[in-house]
């Protein structure tokens, strides 16, 4: 039953990513039809000067910023909990404003600011535009667990002398780390996935990912396209499943 | 202890930040040590050039291209507008043309320094352009085409020649029609005889009338997802640009396309410089380089879009596509083709609020 | 000591007060104003005209019922997954953030290609002698869409609170009489308000913002409050009607916070 259920809900989640995988080997350059099997699209896409740069900007981008904003976020997470109620409330409302806002406002506010602060746009631009919108997700990742943290342990910790760097790092972080790790990921995954903030706070010839797959919807999506995204499916899964796995080895 | 921790962390912070934005001086940087090396920033629709050709231009004149790509001409208009990220070559569609030209934005071509264009660009094209560009100061025509229904031979039997087979109700749920504002209005406009750029309310009221009665029988408003699902056989009938026409009929040949006979838009994107460009040089450059007849020829067979450059077309080696009537129609035998002309900030604005009327029905 | 914590806090609200404060008053800035740059309330009041009601009160629905949606499929699947032995963590939060790593666009597209008339499920379908799935282009195609790609958000925040909840507490309302339901209403469900709350906020809010979802899968035959600000923006270029839609769309979602907020403070009291 249990297992049923999982399995169907995987199966809604992975059921694009399988079609993506089959579309790379669609010898046809349209989506619409089934031109036979091929792996030339892996090769062309190792000749792709342009889309092997925006995945490289696209990496980057997301590691810095997911980075970033953790750090920020969970600096501000730590403040809050010494902190009242109602200023609680208040800092949260300000982190949500970036997730309240429709993508597009967010862009066209973010290019009127540095237009008006006379910054170059390129790649710091868009580094500073995923930052601010990353850091809510860090903040709702690990607001809630912060919130379950039995301050009692923490305070026993100091009782017993410990300082507070140190009662914080091995009483309250390993608690955290979860929501840690997850608000990273998920800072990650939005920077990976964003587009219309990235467009208008680029500069003229800095590419993501995202900016070059929807200039090619107009034209359709390139096949190179599909078969990056399964490589890069491939090397995610691959990597879990190495981390999932090496552990438990050894504990046997 | 805790002061200095917060310290670290601010430290960090802006060390971070300051990389970032010290990381890119060659990408974002216009005004800097251009004297070194000399680049030419352009900004083009999507998948709208052979990459070839830019490398091809890049050996030649020693001259880095920067190129950057947009996804309608209202995304590209405030980018350029706002000057943060300036380019040389921007390629717009005609009322955007006018309209930057009303709004100061271009400076006018140097034609001495663009031999190639006058020489191998028809006349004709030029004759078009006056409709927006009077006196044909700013631009340089790129590519073209017409607007027209494109429908798979299976699933329709009879001929077609009217828009008015968009209104016919065997058809429900097999009808793709654009989702842009001036695309959807110019066909029932076209249909009752009135000008795709009026701005008479009476004729407005009927055109958007029109589209809400035919708003159940449509199964999407498309952009260019019209093409994958026409070749998919989604539907029967389908609003397109000539450009894409060509490809479609390659992928899937039942497809057939045609202009119907009240009239259809035609349609010009063309090369121009933006007032804020820092180097017109090398941006006229970049645009003698495209004009040249092997280089059109290229950015034809790639993106299948229709050349105005008649020397390329000359060198076209498929007999059949060079006498195209799909991609080199004859505009004398569809007299009712109009060009779009930028129809001031109220029309727009009368335009958008009707479009929107005829989705909250 | 305390004084000395709420420093950390100062990095954030550097940030904060320059890249969000300012930014949101260019925003109201320019929906209060026209064209002339004379202060107005149109932009605001518009959202009252027909057409844009009917954006607004459609996108509300199909976000609400995209929400409900979502928490009915996530919450079951949070509870098994924290009920499973063993440390797998960070396998879990992958598996489900997994495919949002191949492109927003893309996997969208990809659900294009399954649900269309001759798309995939309606080939697998025909085969198997089996009526056809119309429900591209319509607004249950808009719910998939969002479904989907909101899922893992409701999802992790849920899962991150229940695995931290003391099993001794289910054990105690066990011990004390309480049948699995109860056990469940009286203290699994309040202890996971705050993930519940977290989770309705991250899908709730992108959802009623959205317009890739309705153009790709409802063929823009609806059109969400998202789509008219993104076309007040990329189409008609009028910044200032955009800017006071947008207004009007966050004063709700913020109201929505509000109102969150203050059962979230019960849950607490319940949960005390």
């Amino acid at each position: 039953m249990k297992k049923l259920y999982i399995s169907l809900i995987f199966l809604f989640l992975y059921a694009p990513i399988f079609t993506l995988i089959v579309l790379s080997f669609n010898a046809s350059k349209t989506r619409a039809k089934w031109g036979g099997f091929t792996l030339k699209w892996y090769f062309s896409l190792f000749e792709n000067e342009a889309i092997l740069q925006a995945l490289w900007n696209t990496l980057l981008l997301a590691a810095l910023s997911a980075l970033i904003a953790t750090v920020i976020g969970l600096v501000a997470c730590i403040a809050m909990q010494s902190m009242k109620k109602k200023t609680r409330a208040l800092i949260l409302g300000i982190a949500n404003i970036p997730m309240l806002n429709a993508e597009i406002v967010t862009g066209i506010s973010f290019m009127l600011l540095f237009i008006s602060l006379g910054v170059t746009f390129g790649f710091g631009t868009i580094l500073l535009a995923h930052i601010t919108f990353n850091i809510p997700y860090v903040i709702l990742s690990i607001q809630p667990r912060m919130k379950q943290l039995n301050t009692s342990t923490y305070e026993a910790a100091l009782d017993l002398g410990a300082n507070s760097l140190q009662a914080f790092f091995r009483i309250v972080f390993p608690d955290i780390l979860p929501g840690i790790l997850s608000g990273f990921l998920m800072a990650f995954t939005m920077s990976l996935d964003d587009f219309i903030i990235t467009h208008f706070t680029k500069g003229p010839g800095v590419d993501t990912l995202s900016t070059k797959i929807y200039t090619e919807v107009r034209k359709g999506i390139k096949p190179e396209m599909y078969s990056l995204s399964t490589l890069i499916f491939a090397a995610v899964f691959i990597l879990m499943l190495l981390v999932n796995y090496t552990p438990r080895k050894k504990e046997k | 202890m805790k002061k200095s921790l917060v310290l670290l962390l601010c430290g960090a912070l802006t060390a971070g930040m300051l990389s970032g934005c010290g990381s890119d001086p060659a990408a974002g940087n216009n005004s800097g040590d251009k004297a070194k090396d000399e680049k030419v920033y352009v900004y083009n629709w999507g998948e709208y050039i052979e990459p070839e050709t830019l490398k091809m231009f890049e050996e030649e004149t020693g001259i880095t291209v920067v190129y950057d790509e947009f996804e309608t001409n209202e995304i590209m208009y405030p980018k350029v507008e706002a000057g943060a990220s300036a380019y040389d070559v921007v390629c717009p569609s005609d009322y955007m043309i006018e309209k930057m030209i009303q709004n100061d934005l271009l400076q006018e071509l140097d034609w001495d320094k663009i031999p190639n264009a006058k020489k191998n660009i028809g006349a004709q094209y030029f004759e078009q352009s006056e409709g927006f560009d009077p006196g044909n100061k700013y631009s340089v025509p790129y590519c073209w085409g017409t607007v027209g229904i494109l429908y798979n031979k299976t699933m329709v039997d009879e001929p077609v020649t009217s828009w008015s087979i968009l209104w016919d109700e065997k058809y429900a749920d097999n009808i793709l029609m654009q989702r842009s504002v001036r695309d959807i209005l110019m066909i029932p406009l076209k249909l009752n005889g009135y000008s795709a750029n009026t701005l008479n309310e009476e004729e407005l009221e009927v055109a958007k009338q029109a589209l809400i009665d035919q708003h159940p029988l449509v199964q999407a408003y498309v952009i260019d997802e019209v093409r994958d699902k026409m070749i998919g056989g989604e539907a029967a009938l389908g609003v397109i640009y000539s450009g894409e026409a060509i490809y479609t009929q390659r992928e899937n040949p039942d497809l057939e396309y045609v202009i119907p006979e009240e009239g259809s838009n035609v349609w010009i994107d063309s090369w121009v410089i933006p007032k804020n460009a820092p180097s017109k040089e090398n941006a006229e450059k970049f645009i003698d380089f495209m004009c040249r007849p092997d280089i059109a020829l290229m950015n034809f067979e790639y993106i299948t879009y229709s050349t105005p450059n008649e020397a390329a077309r000359e060198l076209i080696e498929d007999e059949e596509i060079r006498n195209s009537e799909i991609a080199f129609p004859d505009l004398s035998q569809h007299p009712n083709m109009e060009v779009f002309n930028y129809l001031g900030e109220e029309g727009d604005e009368l335009y958008n609020q009707i479009y929107k009327e005829i989705f909250s029905n | 000591m305390r004084d000395s914590r709420k420093l950390l806090s100062a990095p954030f609200l550097f940030w904060a007060a320059m890249f969000i404060i300012i930014p949101l008053c260019m925003v109201f800035y320019y929906g209060l104003t026209d064209k002339t740059g004379a202060f107005t309330l149109n932009n605001v009041l518009a959202i009252a005209s027909p057409e844009h009601r009917k954006a607004f009160w459609e996108a509300i629905k199909l976000s609400v019922v995209s929400t409900v949606v979502c928490l009915l499929l996530a919450y079951p699947l949070a509870m098994i997954l924290a009920g499973m032995k063993g440390n797998h963590d960070s396998f879990i939060i992958l598996i489900f953030i997994l495919p949002m790593w191949m492109n927003f666009l893309l996997r969208t597209l990809a659900w294009q290609t399954l649900l269309e008339k001759n798309g995939v499920i309606n080939s697998v379908l025909a085969f198997l002698h089996l009526p056809a799935l119309k429900i591209i282009n319509t607004p249950t195609a808009i719910v998939l869409g969002m479904v989907y790609n909101f899922l893992p958000f409701m999802v992790l925040p849920i899962y991150n609170v229940l695995v931290k909840i003391d099993s001794n507490l289910i054990s105690a309302a066990k011990d004390l009489g309480a049948n699995g339901a109860q056990t469940f209403l009286r203290v699994t469900l309040p202890l996971s308000t705050a993930g519940v709350i977290s989770g309705i906020t991250m899908v709730f809010v992108p959802a009623l913002t959205t317009f890739v979802i309705s153009q790709l899968l409802g063929g823009s035959k609806i059109l969400l409050i998202g789509n008219i600000i993104e076309q007040e923006f990329t189409q008609t270029n009028n910044w200032h009607l955009g800017s006071g839609l947008s207004i009007v769309l966050m004063l709700f979602i913020i109201l929505n916070m509000v109102l969150s907020v203050v059962t979230d403070k019960d849950g607490e009291v319940n949960a005390l």
